[in-house]
């Protein structure tokens, strides 16, 4: 069906390949234009100045700026971002090196985010105004205004320093091998190697941080389920289905959660958002061997190369995320749909 | 053609008293509920602090380079009721005085960003679908297309991290949120009777534009500019947390929280209570800004 709906995604990505364009060249020109020699950073500040001016050609730092920026692009489609003028390490090879470690953190954190707010929100929305939605509501206020690096710093504290439940930092314990790279998702590659306890050791692991970054959309995706439930509760259909003597959790489940559901899937954009750049915090938090911990670390040491990657990368992930959203209510709610084909 | 004098005075009186019943049916609708007026002592409480932080403070010094080692890493007394940090620094008043820098970088960042971004949205959103909107909305788009927490992070890192640099940075990229919603507010505002109409009489654009469709803005526009505090406050807490915003010894939360990090879990009250205090700050502006959106859905009904 090429209907308007798939013209409107069409439409979106490439709105959304522009704006990744944009933001290409805004990140490039602001780095290059600030204050900082980049060749003399990877010279060293006592190197004469001929080296430094041939690092400065071969990084093409000589060109002026609209050049530099085509030749990095033209690097960029062939797969190469360039080398980090720290570590002198390909910023490609880092980020597949480090980016499967912050998805998995985040993947985690989103399936703790999703459970959790669909069980609080229908249980809120279920027994409206009675005890177990005003606990659920103050939940939401707090879990919302808390941000997640203070989440990240209590719960550690807590459940990791002082009820000892869980490791407080760091992938692995000690003495426990990771598993062999295959996929680069360790809880992925211990499972295909049949490495449990590596599985069991991670998990244990990447719970704290997963849930410091869930709390926070989980409290505004279980207040926007709780306001569906209850909104949806007084329309007709459920009092046609309460007169048939429909049994209440056939009502729950079949006729007042999925209509209740779809709003919350709707601002899963802004959840993504919230993930990817909390990610930022509480990898430092938990010494996590990640994407956004290697962001920072480039950012403290301005290496404009892993900057400007880190940067893309994201807005890349983002970008696709969002679009998906996009797909996933289009499917989840007919009315957009026929919406879309009526126009 | 103008009225005679007397007839403008009687309009004038109508249109204040008017201004005035609305504002008693909107502080009506507010009190009922609970929540808001929590949020409003809160951030009463919170500007009230940032503008007297020097005096009630019980140890003033404490906010800069102040050492007394004599008094360092004591807990949670009544001397010291949020502990004292690795310099004997009283956290109590260093935390307070962080309320001013909180408060201080919302105020800067949404007085630059603001302005700009409504002013753009509205120009982007009455001229929907020529080139002009195309311009604006792509460009509003690029700042958008990464976590805002991401982008502030890659700006400031380019820049000299400092507390400056950090307030430039947020409002770099905060307008074109504001952009993108007066832009969705306008275009369907557009196509009223009432701005149709003026139109046809011949009413300036910039008369359309300030005077007609703006104030029907203002509702979402206000409940976002007081929900921004908080976030504001959150992005710039978590760049000084990482080491690109607000530097040592300033007493700014982010930076006692990241300060107090290297501590734990021995001297947690070094980090933990100006975390707990950015939560108290954001959590204030998140219910003060639910009341203000609910006054807004009330009075519309």
């Amino acid at each position: 069906m090429a209907s308007a709906f798939s013209r409107y995604i069409i439409k979106r990505s490439a709105y959304t390949l522009f704006s990744l364009f944009g933001l290409s060249v805004l990140v490039f020109v602001l780095a290059r234009v600030l204050p900082g020699d980049p060749a003399r950073i990877v010279a060293g500040p006592q190197a004469p100045e001929e080296v430094v001016e041939r690092i400065r050609q071969q990084l093409n730092l000589d060109k002026p700026i609209p050049v530099q920026y085509i030749l990095w692009l033209k690097s960029v489609f062939h797969g190469d971002l360039g080398y980090s003028i720290y570590t002198r390490h390909s910023v490609t090879l880092d980020v597949i090196k480090y980016l499967p470690n912050s998805l998995e953190l985040i993947i985690v954190a989103a399936i703790i985010q999703v459970v959790g707010a669909i069980i609080l929100g229908v249980a809120s929305g279920w027994w409206a105004y009675r005890w177990p939605d005003n606990i659920v509501r103050a939940f939401a206020y707090i879990g919302i205004s808390v941000p997640a690096f203070v989440w990240a710093i209590i719960l550690q504290l807590v459940f990791g320093w002082w009820l000892g439940w869980f490791p407080v930092q760091g992938m692995f314990s000690e003495g426990v091998t990771p598993p062999p790279r295959i996929t680069g998702f360790h809880l992925l590659d211990s499972l295909i190697t049949g490495n449990f306890v590596a599985f069991k050791d991670e998990l244990w692991h990447i719970f704290l941080p997963a849930l410091a970054l869930a709390l926070g959309p989980m409290a505004q995706d279980a207040r926007i389920i709780r306001a569906g439930m209850v909104d949806n509760a007084g329309k007709d259909f459920i009092a046609l289905a309460k007169s048939h003597g429909l049994p209440d959790r056939l009502i729950m489940f079949k006729y007042l959660f999925k209509p209740s559901v779809i709003p919350a899937v709707t601002v899963m954009g802004m959840d993504i958002a919230a993930l990817l750049g909390n990610a930022f915090l509480v990898e430092i938090i938990y010494n996590w061997p990640g994407f956004s911990a290697y962001g920072i670390a480039a950012m403290l040491r301005k290496d404009l190369n892993a900057i400007v990657a880190v940067v893309l990368v994201i807005g890349v992930i983002y970008a696709v995320a969002n679009i998906i959203v996009d797909i996933l209510v289009a499917y989840l709610d007919p009315r957009i749909r026929y919406l879309e084909r009526g126009e | 053609m103008t009225e005679p004098h007397s007839q403008r005075v009687y309009l004038r009186r109508r249109r204040l008293s008017r201004r005035y019943e609305s504002l008693k049916r909107a502080w009506y609708y507010f009190k009922k509920s609970p929540l808001s007026l929590i949020g409003l002592g809160i951030v009463s409480l919170t500007i009230f602090i940032a503008l007297f932080a020097p005096y009630i403070a019980p140890h003033p010094e404490s906010a800069g380079l102040y050492m007394n080692f004599e008094e360092a890493y004591q807990p949670p007394s009544w001397k010291h009721p949020f502990g004292t940090d690795a310099y004997g620094r009283d956290v109590f008043s260093r935390v307070l005085f962080g309320f001013r820098y909180s408060m201080m970088l919302a105020a800067v960042v949404l007085s630059l960003a603001a302005p700009p971004g409504i002013i753009l949205g509205l120009i982007a959103g009455y001229y929907r679908g020529t080139w002009i909107d195309m311009l604006i909305m792509r460009i509003a788009d690029i700042f958008i297309a990464v976590p805002p927490l991401v982008l502030a992070l890659a700006i400031c890192s380019v820049l000299t991290p400092n507390i400056f640099n950090a307030m430039m940075a947020v409002t770099l990229m905060w307008w074109p949120w504001y952009t993108r919603l007066v832009y969705n507010m306008v275009s369907s505002i557009r196509n009223e009777y009432y701005v149709i109409a003026l139109e046809l009489l011949g009413a300036k654009k910039s008369y359309i534009m300030f005077r007609e469709i703006l104030p029907n803005c203002l509702g979402p526009i206000l409940t976002k500019l007081t929900l921004d505090v908080g976030w504001v406050i959150l992005i710039g807490a978590a760049l000084s947390f990482v080491g690109l915003g607000a530097q040592p010894p300033t007493p700014d939360l982010g930076t006692m929280v990241a300060e107090g990090g290297q501590y734990l879990p021995t001297y947690w009250w070094i980090s933990v209570f100006p975390a707990l205090a950015i939560a108290f700050i954001i959590l204030g502006f998140n219910l003060l800004g639910d009341g203000i959106r609910d006054i807004f859905a009330a009075t519309e009904r």
